[in-house]
């Protein structure tokens, strides 16, 4: 499946860029989305989008403006409200070469059609040996909003993200958008794109080489957003911004963080966030989804997974298993460097509550990761003590 | 052609139905005579409903085949010549030797699976072949077929090789899937299986997909010649299940080329259909959806020959998709591992007594169209397949431990596609450092 993108230069649907020579150019999230689906449907016929409200109301929440007038209604089709079955449609094209951009309104309603994500899509490059790989992306916005109750705020990363077959990217800035979303149209294996509601209207500087329309960004890479040497912390779209709010509060009080975006929950990049583990020796993991079985949960562990890894490299010689660990180099133990119990922060242990105040303590805000970081560097009591 | 509902084109008139009678093939004249009020699906239960007068199947005057005799429904009457047989002696000898295929494979599938060497789920199509073969025989190699776990007579009546799906079964690495598929996960991309699901309900919008990709591919990409028709098999407790209804408000609002094949043996394990269905006759959810809907008895392999004839020249030419309930029955259990208590055994001797290949084998008789010698033999011939088959799987090797990490993504390493259009991982500088700063 190796194909040259042709470099060609796009008018994108809507102008994402300012005209004036000096400043840096903004772009929000939405445009970022935008654009990125403009140019991948332009290079590429066989992509099409379909969801509810994509076309002609120009998408739920205007991610797909202007698509429908520019490719038609054969390429970006408005579906009945029918997860289970247009999210088999589009499973069932992508079997035979076609790329679906399939849209969820929220990820909630992905739940409907879940079925077909885990068991049609992921499960069939490998059921099939190889023969049938699934180009397709899910994408949609994930995770809590503002004041939408429980059936509408739930964060699917941790669900997606344990099942082998799939690629689960959750994207922060406007240049991560635009990146990860062209690498999972562009990618031969099924997707789940999860994109943040609340983020969709924030803007975020991006430079030209984001701009250009064969830009993307790998898959499984983190980034780093934030150096720092004292704390790590490790978050994924909303959160990054909390995080990095939390990291300039911090080092007013003399601890640098050092914030990792991790771009890509799976495959996730254990040979980042070990690295950054080995240098501060703490480290605090935020999401905003439930605790238990969490993205938190699975880092805290793959700090431990190096360590049984060598085990299982000693006695199986699979090569196959070492790449899946994304590194060759990184067999150790990244336990034997933490100087101090990793902290877990995350959503609260219920059904979102719906009024204000509630939700404000149901979901990680600034002062929690900030409180966890301390903890983290012996600043202030642990919490088993104070329990 | 765009795919809005504005353009949609009128729906056939309604409701529109082959009346089958449980005749077997024994006389021309008797097929077709409606025989009213049949014991609707052979079930001891009585009915609650009244018996519907029979239709002529919809279809436009231009488009009315010769051999098609259904038409003559309203005559009541046909006269038999060789020029209105239906099939000719080697299609005759083809459809004989594709049900044989399937009976025997199965049948040699309970033995392998009570000697050990099979294990797991293993669901049996003994008595519905009629319906498999009726289809597959029109099929070109470029159509989709798309099955639940009763699939093993699918993929073989498609074209995979009897030693392939042998293999898969037993879980070695010459299978069809290498061995990590099984007995419901029978895919080929060479003949176009695309599963093998076992959820039910779950291959009917896959099915529907493959029937988009064709359609688009003719009319977006502009391909010449992407008229490939997809089937989706399914049985009577899928008919509850909402993606059923999904998909068929979705074919038809899109009008892509697909059949759905309801194979109704009354039974969803213990579950019979009567008890589970408000409404049992299925074929009637077609037209509520805008498509035609048809119901043929599905332990006659012509008929559903000719059905399956008209159903996919439909697909073909663009006009959408149908409904086709062929009732059918199997003889086994729901798998091998299911005692098969609830079934009264006055019906399994009713429905074993039209058992489809007598049916076909007397219809060869009677209209000199083979001799016994011939049918036997065919029967010889795969009697000696099905043991190479067990021969060749028994002899395979079981898949290597490195297998089991393989295939997983088809991206080698899971970083994706980088710009130039190659796979990240092959790009040496994308291995040296770890992150992005």
């Amino acid at each position: 499946m190796l194909r040259a993108i042709r470099n060609k230069s796009i008018l994108p649907a809507f102008s994402a860029v300012r005209a004036f020579s000096s400043s840096a150019k903004e772009m929000t999230i939405r445009e970022a989305l935008n654009t990125a689906l403009d140019e991948e449907m332009s290079a590429d016929p066989k992509v099409f989008l379909m969801g509810e409200e994509v076309g002609e109301y120009q998408g739920a929440y205007k991610i797909t403006k202007g698509l429908l007038d520019k490719y038609g209604p054969e390429r970006v089709l408005d579906t009945p409200i029918t997860e289970a079955g247009f999210t088999g449609i589009g499973v069932g094209a992508a079997y035979y070469g076609l790329k679906p951009v399939v849209e969820f309104m929220t990820f909630n309603f992905s739940m409907q059609a879940i079925d077909h994500i885990i068991n049609s899509a992921a499960k069939s490059n490998y059921m099939s040996a190889g023969q049938i790989s699934v180009p397709i992306v899910f994408r949609g916005p994930n995770g809590a909003a503002a004041g939408v109750g429980a059936q509408h705020s739930q964060c699917y990363a941790a669900w997606y993200a344990a099942c082998p077959g799939l690629k689960v990217l959750s994207p922060y800035s406007s240049e991560d958008a635009r990146g990860l979303l062209k690498a999972a149209i562009r990618d031969p294996d099924p997707v789940v794109f999860l994109e943040n509601e609340l983020l969709y209207g924030e803007s975020f500087p991006v430079s030209a080489e984001v701009l250009d329309s064969s830009f993307c960004l790998p898959i499984g890479k983190a980034k780093i957003e934030r150096e720092g040497k004292d704390v790590t912390i490790t978050a994924f779209s909303k959160m990054v911004g909390y995080a990095l709010k939390a990291a300039e509060i911090l080092a007013k009080e003399g601890i640098s963080a050092e914030i990792i975006n991790l771009r890509s929950i799976r495959p996730l990049d254990r040979a980042t966030i070990n690295a950054s583990v080995r240098k501060t020796n703490r480290l605090v993991t935020v999401e905003e989804g439930f605790p238990q079985h969490g993205v938190g949960a699975e880092i805290w562990f793959s700090s431990l997974h190096c360590l049984f890894s060598v085990q299982l490299v000693n006695s199986w010689k699979y090569t196959n298993l070492l790449h899946l660990l994304n590194s060759t180099s990184v067999i150790e133990e990244s336990f034997g460097y933490l100087d101090a119990p990793v902290e877990r922060i995350a959503g609260a242990d219920v059904p979102m509550p719906y009024a204000a105040n509630l939700e404000r303590m149901a979901v990680p805000q600034v002062e929690d990761i900030v409180r966890a970081a301390k903890r983290a560097c012996y600043r202030s009591v642990p919490m088993a003590a104070t329990a | 052609m765009s795919f809005s509902a504005t353009n949609f084109a009128q729906p056939r008139p309604v409701p529109v139905g082959v009346r089958s009678n449980e005749k077997p093939l024994s006389s021309d004249a008797s097929r077709f005579r409606f025989r009213g009020p049949p014991s609707f699906l052979g079930s001891p239960h009585s009915l609650r409903f009244k018996p519907i007068p029979p239709f002529k199947l919809a279809i436009p005057h231009s488009q009315r085949s010769a051999a098609s005799s259904v038409t003559h429904i309203a005559n009541g009457k046909m006269v038999k010549s060789s020029a209105n047989l239906l099939i000719t002696k080697e299609e005759g000898l083809e459809l004989y030797e594709d049900m044989i295929l399937g009976r025997f494979f199965e049948d040699m599938c309970a033995q392998m699976y009570y000697r050990g060497k099979m294990f797991g789920f293993v669901h049996l199509y003994n008595g519905q072949e009629a319906v498999s073969t009726g289809f597959f025989k029109l099929l070109k190699k470029e159509d989709t077929v798309v099955s639940t776990y009763r699939d093993h007579v699918h993929a073989l009546s498609k074209g995979v090789p009897a030693r392939a799906v042998m293999s898969e079964l037993f879980g070695k690495a010459t299978g069809c899937c290498r061995g990590q598929g099984g007995s419901m996960h029978m895919f080929s991309k060479e003949h176009n299986v695309i599963g093998g699901f076992a959820f039910i309900g779950e291959g009917i919008p896959v099915a529907t997909g493959a029937a988009f990709s064709s359609k688009y591919r003719r009319e977006v990409l502009k391909e010449a010649g992407a008229d490939q028709v997809t089937l989706a098999f399914f049985g009577d407790g899928t008919c509850n299940n909402g993606q059923f209804y999904e998909c068929l408000n979705m074919a038809a609002l899109w009008k892509l080329p697909i059949i759905f094949v309801v194979e109704n043996n009354l039974w969803a394990i213990g579950m019979s259909h009567l008890r589970a269905t408000s409404d049992p006759e299925i074929w009637k959810k077609g037209p509520a959806f805008g498509m035609p809907g048809v119901h043929v008895d599905g332990m006659d392999v012509l008929k559903v020959r000719e059905v399956a004839k008209e159903a996919i020249e439909r697909a073909r030419r663009g006009d959408g998709p149908t409904l086709v309930e062929c009732e059918t029955y199997r003889f086994r259990g729901h798998s091998l591992a299911d005692p098969d208590e609830l079934r009264d055994p006055a019906e399994k001797a009713r429905y074993a007594a039209r058992d489809p290949i007598s049916a076909l084998k007397k219809y060869l008789f009677e209209n000199k169209l083979a001799s016994e010698q011939e049918l036997k033999s065919i029967e010889k011939k795969i009697d000696e397949v099905l043991d190479d088959a067990v021969e060749y799987s028994d002899e395979s090797p079981l898949p290597p431990r490195s297998q089991l990490l393989e295939n997983v993504f088809a991206d080698p390493k899971g970083f994706g596609i980088g710009p130039d259009g190659k796979y990240r991982c092959e790009d040496p500088k994308f291995t040296q450092g770890t992150a992005h700063v």
